[in-house]
């Protein structure tokens, strides 16, 4: 038993954070924030130039094929430095389902594109508001071509190629969805960017007319695979919000013991200190999980579905928590829009919802511990 | 990360499994299962004889206080060896709360600072449960603030004479000695004029008198003590170095992690599944799924966390004071645990004991749940150790620092 990163994974984390406290400081971050660029682009090919991009993808399709557990230590510095770029559209969901169910050729056509930093990926599940759910997909796949509409697609009006769940089937049950890989550029497909709580995340609407797809996985089994996506990205998203979490209260913390109120640090003042350790508490009790949910993911352990639910509800809560009151511990600052702390109260709140809501999160967990427990 | 045992864990394991298998009181076994905080008795047998043979049967076969060196009565074990042996011990681990005190704290509190002499005689019997340790540090006018007891050690020849009290002493009234810290000089700053000893509980002028507690129960008491003689060959430490002492049983308390927190979790969840509501199952309902999906995975944030504390420790570093979280996190859960299991209940929720659902058990819980957040430290005192050792924070303002004792104010609204 051992239930801490190597040595290795360490240093790789080491090497994000110093890449990224250089390359991405919150100016950068602004640029999105303020709508002058729709991502980071130079950043982006930075991070395909350090392997990050790829870090799990096997070195025969382009990656450094490092694995799972490097993955989530760069999850976790994408997420503490609030990164504008589609990382986890592109690595956590397209890059996840092609591994799980791409054909060859399929993944030697995206994944070395994806490592390279030329394509960025994404999932199209949604349709409107509400939760995963094989009943909400109404978008039509016929005769290879997709029609229907798409919303919220994580940085839908900047990918490449999306990742589509289809419904192919009427009987009702989980095998009327498939998935389809669409190549974005490919005509047919309509993107409409969406305004958003969080402008550093791009969310867009896609309109499908007949659009040229080709199935992704067995016809049928697109919502055992979504499933799997979904696992594997929440303990990924969670390695980001736990990273954040850390942000948001390394900056609280930090403000805590420079800002002098009643002739005292305001960190001296006890309901502060307090606030702050709840702050440490929530977002240790999510490193933990996600430490779980990592080792669960990087073995594929039959326990992920249940830990990749308990890292995703654990560190939602940490990064909204923590991200709420280090805005509270900064006062007036911490409300305008020159601070940096509505960045990542915006990212934990945008975050919280992109992969199914915290209450479809606790549903899941809930359900998959009875299971556990039934059998 | 690797959540696997190793070969030599895997064999340690099934060492410890078959060990277990042969000699636990299996008679107990559901009754165990079932307890739960706040209800740890057992119906129809004492609970402290039941414990003292169980740990004595593992203590002659080497099972006991794991981690203890084995000159000591211990094994010498891995920190992972102990998750081990705790998981596979289940619920006869329930058995062991009695010793935790003198397990957790006493030991290695005496390990650090008595004779080598003294440690052979003494730490043996405590580790096989045959001797019971409790600890001697709260007072009427010192909990939080430790440092503000008044107890008094004089020097008398080559003894002290103790005269004072002390307050909500667990496991005192069947405690064969204690480890107590008193004041030596109340002409200086109050944690500099500290002393600590150890003690035999059967010396002349200790009293014992057992307190009536919230829940109904009485398991800790006041400890009066009358010119009660102690050797200086029993001092722990330097002469006004008790503060010091102090800390490190402190800090051992720390260290009694494990992968065993009760945060009331397991019960609830187990209850959720039995419970029918009138529209049918609770666990079926959508907001009891909310709830519980909330509380499960603080019971399992705090367990991964202990884990990496464990690894931690397998590594050589020692307990710091992040694992304070356990204890502020578990406190405070098993209250709220306890009130919605009765929530759950409705109307018949406010019954107790057999009248109520599953026995009461969470009626019993709930009683005592007010004294999980107090005891050891209270939540407050949690927190501000995680603000200051941890996050580097300002520490409270304190104007008795610098005074000495015997000038420092003892009433509020003077
Ligand atoms: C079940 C139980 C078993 C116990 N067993 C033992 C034992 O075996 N041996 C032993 O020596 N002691 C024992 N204790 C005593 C325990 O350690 C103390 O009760 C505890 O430390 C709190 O001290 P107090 O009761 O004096 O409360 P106080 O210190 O009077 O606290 C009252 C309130 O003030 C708050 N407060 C105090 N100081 C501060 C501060 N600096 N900042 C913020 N808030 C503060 C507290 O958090 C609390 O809410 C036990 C207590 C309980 C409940």
């Amino acid at each position: 038993m051992n239930f801490d990163f190597s040595d290795d994974q360490k240093q790789m984390r080491d090497a994000a954070r110093k890449f990224l406290t250089e390359k991405c400081p919150p100016k950068a971050v602004r640029e999105v924030l303020d709508g002058k660029a729709t991502y980071d682009k130079a950043l982006w090919q930075g991070l395909a130039d350090m392997g990050f991009l790829g870090v799990a993808i096997p070195e025969e399709f382009g990656g450094a094929g490092a694995g799972h557990l490097e993955l989530c230590v760069i999850a976790e510095e994408m997420g503490r430095a609030n990164a504008p770029v589609p990382f986890s559209s592109t690595v956590y969901l397209a890059a996840e389902a092609l591994l799980l169910a791409g054909s060859d050729a399929q993944k030697q056509k995206w994944l070395p594109k994806i490592a390279s930093g030329e394509a960025i990926g994404t999932l199209a599940l949604f349709e409107g508001k509400g939760n995963p759910s094989p009943k909400a997909i109404k978008l039509q796949a016929s005769g290879g071509t997709l029609s229907g509409v798409k919303k919220p697609v994580p940085d839908g009006a900047i990918a490449d190629f999306a990742v589509v769940a289809a419904r192919t089937g009427s009987t009702g049950r989980d095998s009327d969805i498939s998935l389809f890989l669409v190549d974005l550029k490919a005509g047919g497909v309509e993107a409409k960017s969406l305004t958003n709580v969080d402008p550093t995340r791009g969310q867009a609407e896609l309109t499908f007319k007949n659009a040229k797809a080709e199935p992704l996985g067995a016809a049928g089994e697109g919502w055992s695979i979504l499933t799997q996506v979904l696992d594997r990205a929440a303990v990924l998203l969670a390695f980001e919000q736990v990273g954040g979490s850390d942000r948001a209260l390394e900056m609280g913390r930090d403000y805590a013991l420079d800002r002098i109120a009643f002739g005292r640090p305001i960190g001296s003042f006890q309901a502060v200190k307090h606030i702050l350790a709840d702050m440490y508490v929530s977002a240790t009790l999510a490193r933990s999980n996600c430490y779980y949910g990592a080792w669960a993911l990087s073995t594929n352990a039959s326990e992920l579905p249940e830990a990749a639910a308990a890292a995703r509800i654990s560190a939602t809560q940490a990064f909204q928590h923590c991200s709420k009151n280090n805005i509270q511990v900064h006062g007036g600052m911490g409300f305008t829009w020159e601070f940096d702390c509505h960045m990542y109260y915006r990212r934990a709140n945008a975050t919280a919802l992109t992969l199914g809501s915290l209450s479809y999160w606790e549903d899941q967990l809930i359900d998959r511990m009875r299971k556990k427990n039934a059998a | 990360m690797n959540f696997d045992d190793t070969p030599q864990e895997a064999a340690f394991r099934a060492e410890a499994r078959a060990w277990i298998q042969a000699n636990a009181p299996k008679q107990y076994e559901d009754e165990l299962r079932k307890a739960s905080l706040g209800r740890s008795g057992l119906k129809n047998a004492n609970m402290l004889e039941v414990a003292k043979a169980w740990q004595k049967k593992k203590a002659d076969a080497g099972w006991a206080c794991l981690h203890w060196p084995k000159e000591y009565g211990g094994r010498g074990s891995s920190p992972i060896e102990r998750v081990i042996w705790q998981q596979e011990e289940g619920p006869f681990g329930k058995l062991s709360g009695m010793f935790i005190i003198g397990h957790g704290m006493c030991g290695p509190t005496m390990m650090a600072f008595a004779g080598e002499e003294q440690k052979r005689q003494y730490l043996p019997p405590l580790a096989s449960g045959e001797k019971v340790w409790c600890q001697l540090f709260s007072e009427p006018a010192g909990g939080s603030d430790v440092a503000g007891l008044r107890t008094r050690a004089e020097k008398q020849g080559d003894d002290w004479i103790i005269n004072g009290q002390k307050i909500w002493t667990s496991g005192a009234h069947y405690s064969d000695y204690g480890i107590l810290l008193t004041r030596t000089d109340p002409t200086v700053a109050k944690h500099k004029g500290l002393t600590m000893f150890f003690l035999d509980m059967k010396s002349p002028g200790v009293e014992v008198r057992p307190i009536k507690q919230a829940s109904g129960h009485s398991d800790f008491n006041e400890v009066y003590f009358t010119d009660v003689k102690i050797p200086d060959s029993q001092r722990l430490g330097a002469v006004n170095d008790g503060w010091n002492v102090s800390l490190t049983t402190l800090m051992n308390e720390r260290m009694s992690i494990g992968a065993g927190v009760a945060t009331g979790f397991p019960e609830l969840f187990e209850f959720c599944n039995s419970l029918m509501l009138e529209d049918g199952p609770a666990i079926e309902d959508r907001s009891v799924r909310s709830r519980l999906a909330n509380y499960a995975v603080k019971a399992s944030g705090l367990r991964y966390t202990s884990m990496r504390a464990i690894s931690a420790l397998s590594k050589g570093d020692r307990p710091g004071p992040e694992n304070s979280i356990g204890k502020l996190v578990a406190g405070s859960m098993v209250q709220e645990v306890a009130m919605y299991a009765l929530d759950l209940q409705g109307a018949a929720g406010a019954l107790s004991g057999e009248d109520a659902e599953v026995a009461g058990k969470f009626q019993a819980m709930l009683l005592r749940a007010p004294g999980t957040r107090v005891e050891g430290g209270t939540d407050e005192i949690m927190r501000n150790i995680i603000a200051e050792r941890v996050l580097g924070l300002p520490g409270d303002i304190r104007v008795d620092k610098d005074v000495p004792f015997n000038k420092i104010p003892t009433k509020g609204r003077a």
